[in-house]
């Protein structure tokens, strides 16, 4: 393990990009205070579809494809040995999702995923993480002319897990990007998943999820970097929390910048508070250098259970329970439909049914 | 046979500024079959009326008893008055996102009659009453009340009264909002279930048009929180000419 040159970086919890995370509650990953090692930690979980390869290879012969100012992501960069490839040939139409799975070591452990969409590929990426670990992971994503990607990454973690990581996609020309980033179990999880793009008529639609019990941390910080004119971003994020201490975070930065004209961005972010004693933040941020765009707009809510829905239902005669679980179900229902995939929608589902009734819903 | 009797009813509206009284001493029986018009200007306190015996939590009682069938309505939950047999469709209904219209009848159907719909039978009972309320079948994928026109949303309450079966329905301000073709649908949908099941309307309005379509046998004349005047359905052809100014003034 080399001698850290980031060391000076290393956050004290006062840094915007830090103030709402339990640092003490991070294993060491952001200043690698504890033994943290390099791990080759996903393999596919199943065979893999014509047209797809996961290997192994050096960092020497990868080297990263853009600058990110996230400490972790930079320990990751002069740490991680060994990155896990996975390449979608071009043209590749691959009908059925991709399967990775994470098992992660006994000890904290750092790792670097790098996604390679082909050119006119079109293909769907589902990253398990399931069980316990301490993670600090990079995936880069990188989505060639006219390609198209579904990356799901879902964090289903035990209780114990700590996971940082940031997911960054680079979206050329014409290349549509969606990601769903789906966060319910952990300890503490903190993702980045941030996007920018290299060429016109390029998209990203960038959805969430995350429920928060007892003493979760869960803290999503997306960033859009409209960098090239005529893209389009949306995002969607929506979290539940329920329970003494859970804590959420959403934090959605976008950029227009002066070169993006015709920029078309939304971004949306919903929590809803089902009992006291959890703490949701939200906060959207924009900034635009050019008002040649198309459309920019942000909207932020938080808040309790709207009482004109609950009694809506309870007039058709639907107990309040139902009722209660109908809107919950439904206030995540609109994101997981979008995900198109029978299987993972019907696990979901279970999983948010079984969050609530944790949370005694 | 059922009973809705309202006695001496007083309710305040609950807000942040402190209660506010809106009812003052309303009487009024409805039994199976007769149809019930509460006819009063804006802000007379009709929809109050409405909501209060539905059992919505802004509301509070200050006085008097709501009993059907002499059970007493007011100690009921929200939901175990739509069991005992109340129906409201509301003048707004409220957009449940995520929510599909298929699962939310199913849902209700399910509480309401204490028993899961058979599959079979279910799927046809709902098209039917789709196809008479001229509603397309795609509707069921829909969530519930989102992004509908204010008939669709009219014509989807009618659709729940008519696969609830209550004893007794409250319509507040169905007309509201609805071209005359819609209107003729709805009201339809209305008299279908009255004529199948002996059902009991209070049909609240303030204007006289949808009384062309469904004949009330009582007209009541509401203002300022209460019954000032009753009649037969002459009394709304008088309104319909003279308006309420007389019991605004009064």
């Amino acid at each position: 393990m080399s001698l850290l040159t980031t060391n000076y970086l290393t956050p004290t919890g006062r840094e915007e990009a830090w103030r709402f995370t339990p640092l003490k509650r991070l294993a060491g990953l952001h200043d690698l205070s504890s033994l943290v090692k390099d791990n080759v930690s996903l393999t596919a979980n199943g065979a893999l579809p014509r047209g797809v390869s996961l290997t192994v290879v050096a960092d020497s012969e990868l080297p990263p494809a853009y600058d990110s100012n996230d400490i972790v992501t930079n320990r990751i960069r002069e740490n991680v040995k060994q990155i896990s490839l996975l390449r979608i040939e071009k043209d590749s139409e691959v009908a059925q999702p991709i399967h990775l799975k994470r098992s992660c070591g006994p000890s904290a452990e750092l790792s670097k995923l790098v996604i390679q969409a082909g050119v006119n590929s079109r293909s769907t990426v589902i990253i398990e993480n399931i069980g316990s670990g301490q993670i600090g992971e990079e995936i880069e994503i990188t989505l060639e002319a006219g390609a198209s990607l579904k990356f799901i990454s879902l964090q289903e973690w035990d209780r114990s897990a700590v996971h940082l990581g940031q997911h960054h996609a680079i979206i050329s020309k014409d290349a549509q990007f969606i990601s769903f980033v789906i966060s319910v179990g952990g300890s503490v999880v903190r993702l980045n998943p941030t996007v920018e793009f290299t060429g016109p008529g390029s998209s990203a639609e960038l959805n969430g999820i995350y429920f928060a019990t007892d003493g979760q941390h869960l803290e999503h910080r997306i960033h859009v970097n409209h960098n090239v004119a005529n893209a389009k971003s949306r995002v969607n994020y929506k979290g539940a929390l329920s329970g003494d201490q859970a804590r959420t975070v959403w934090i959605g930065d976008v950029f227009i910048h002066k070169g993006a004209e015709g920029t078309d961005t939304y971004e949306l972010n919903r929590n809803l508070l089902l009992s006291d004693g959890a703490r949701a933040d939200s906060v959207p941020n924009l900034e635009i250098e050019t008002g040649e765009i198309v459309g920019a707009g942000h909207a932020s809510t938080t808040g309790r259970f709207d009482d004109e829905q609950l009694f809506y239902l309870q007039s058709r005669g639907i107990p309040a329970d139902i009722a209660r679980r109908l809107v919950i179900r439904g206030f995540f229902a609109e994101i997981i439909n979008k995900l198109k995939n029978e299987d993972l929608e019907e696990r979901l589902m279970k999983r948010i049914d079984d969050e609530l009734a944790k949370a005694g819903e | 046979m059922s009973v809705l009797e309202i006695k001496n009813l007083q309710v305040s509206v609950i807000t942040e500024a402190g209660n506010k009284e809106i009812l003052r001493g309303v009487d009024l029986t409805v039994r199976s079959g007769e149809t019930h018009a509460i006819m009063g200007p804006n802000g007379s306190g009709k929809s109050t009326l409405a909501y209060s015996i539905a059992g919505h939590p802004k509301y509070l009682i200050t006085g008097g008893s709501v009993t059907l069938d002499g059970a007493d309505v007011l100690e009921m939950s929200v939901d175990e008055r739509a069991k005992a047999g109340l129906f409201l469709a509301m003048q707004y209904p409220v957009e449940v996102p995520g929510v599909s219209v298929s699962n939310f009848l199913r849902t209700a159907v399910t509480a309401i009659r204490g028993e899961a719909p058979k599959v079979r039978t279910w799927v046809g009972e709902v098209k039917a009453a789709m196809t008479s309320l001229n509603i397309d079948t795609a509707f069921s994928e829909r969530n519930v009340n989102e992004g509908f026109s204010g008939g669709e949303k009219k014509r989807h309450e009618i659709l729940q009264m008519e696969l609830l079966k209550p004893k007794i329905a409250i319509l507040d301000e169905t007309d509201s909002g609805l071209d005359v073709d819609a209107l003729r649908i709805v009201s339809e949908g209305v008299n279908r279930v009255k004529d199948g099941s002996d059902l009991g309307v209070m049909l609240i309005t303030h204007y006289t048009r949808i009384l062309r379509y469904i004949k009330p046998d009582f007209v009541h004349v509401f203002a300022n929180g209460k019954i000032v005047e009753e009649g037969g359905p002459e009394l709304a052809d008088k309104l319909e000419e003279k308006g309420y100014a007389e019991y605004i003034t009064a």
